[in-house]
């Protein structure tokens, strides 16, 4: 394999590894070194990759194991928590600017979910996998999927309401 | 779309029973103007979900890399066996032929024939420099010209002195 067939091959998912790493690692160098990390990874076992089947789903399970690893490990002790990257948006800047506080707070309450909700709703909500592949992503049951999915959303849900009435920042 | 019809797929999306069209026609309800009062405080959430996805991974990942460093170890083996070798070349050098009998007869006449020849060259020098000698001798003879001469200077000297007088 050359390197540009393997750029071709990694090119659409490339953007889904790291935002999953962002999700899980907070901060965005961190998120950019593992994403780097991955892909190397990958490009070290490039002959072994045609016996993978779905390389996408591999690269995403490679991936919530090593961020996994990365918060266990003692250098993430010092992980630095920086969130202000939601500059860029589509939707016009009235809008952005109002929606603004609204949607950190969004992120807020993600963040502050356990790791695992945190991955299904990264792998649901944002990069919309359907639930056969992110049950086999995570080596779980569907079932146990879609449970932990509604804990998730509904535990957001709960915390969008509350600030929502209260006005709580 | 109908907002009861709306209600009816948060109530599933929250026990995570939408499929994806679903989702994607409640993404679609949330990013347009007219949400309804009550559900208001979705929108952020959705918002949140496309604006997430947008997000994308610049940094370059350095693939070569990987073959410069197996370059480099293998010029530093190769550096290593040279240095090896320089310690051993001379050492394998060491035992060569250091007496006199050791060397063949015929390398013994050419050893004392060119010895004999170098002795002829440095005779005829020495010839040379005593010939030299002469020289030196007239130019101690030209010298005692020049003091003399310097007399001759002297009287001239003394004459002029005489003739202001």
């Amino acid at each position: 394999m050359k390197q540009a067939d393997f750029v071709t091959l990694v090119m659409p998912f490339k953007d889904k590894v790291y935002r999953l790493a962002k999700r899980l690692l907070v901060s965005r160098e961190e998120a950019e070194d593992a994403t780097q990390e991955i892909l190397l990874k990958l490009w070290r076992n490039k002959k072994k990759i045609g016996d993978y089947n779905n390389v996408e789903a591999f690269s995403m399970t490679m991936t919530k194991n090593f961020c996994l690893d990365r918060l266990k490990s003692k250098q993430a002790q010092n992980l630095k928590i920086v969130h202000s990257n939601y500059t860029d948006n589509s939707s016009s800047l009235q809008k952005q600017v109002e929606a603004r506080d609204s949607v950190d707070w969004v992120s807020k309450i993600i963040e502050d979910l356990p790791e695992q909700q945190k991955i299904i709703i990264q792998l649901r909500d944002i990069e919309e996998y359907d639930y056969a592949e992110i049950a086999k992503m995570l080596d779980m049951n569907e079932t146990a999927v879609r449970v932990n999915l509604s804990r998730a959303r509904k535990t957001i849900r709960e915390k969008l309401t509350n600030t929502h009435q209260y006005g709580i920042k | 779309m109908a907002l009861n019809d709306i209600e009816k797929l948060l109530e599933k999306y929250n026990n995570a029973e939408t499929s994806q069209q679903e989702e994607a026609q409640l993404k679609a309800y949330f990013a347009s103007d007219n949400v309804a009062s009550h559900l208001e405080h979705y929108k952020p959430l959705f918002q949140y979900f496309s604006q997430s996805q947008q997000e994308q991974f610049t940094k370059d990942v350095p693939l070569k890399t990987k073959k410069n460093t197996k370059l480099y170890q293998w010029i530093s083996v190769a550096a290593v066996i040279v240095l090896m070798l320089g310690f051993l070349i001379p050492s394998l050098s060491q035992d060569q032929k250091t007496t006199w009998a050791d060397y063949s007869e015929e390398e013994q006449q050419m050893y004392l024939e060119t010895k004999q020849a170098l002795a002829m060259l440095s005779s005829n020098f020495n010839e040379g420099t005593s010939s030299l000698n002469a020289l030196e001798l007239a130019s101690e003879n030209f010298n005692e010209g020049l003091e003399r001469a310097s007399f001759v200077t002297e009287f001239s000297e003394t004459t002029n002195k005489l003739l202001k007088n």
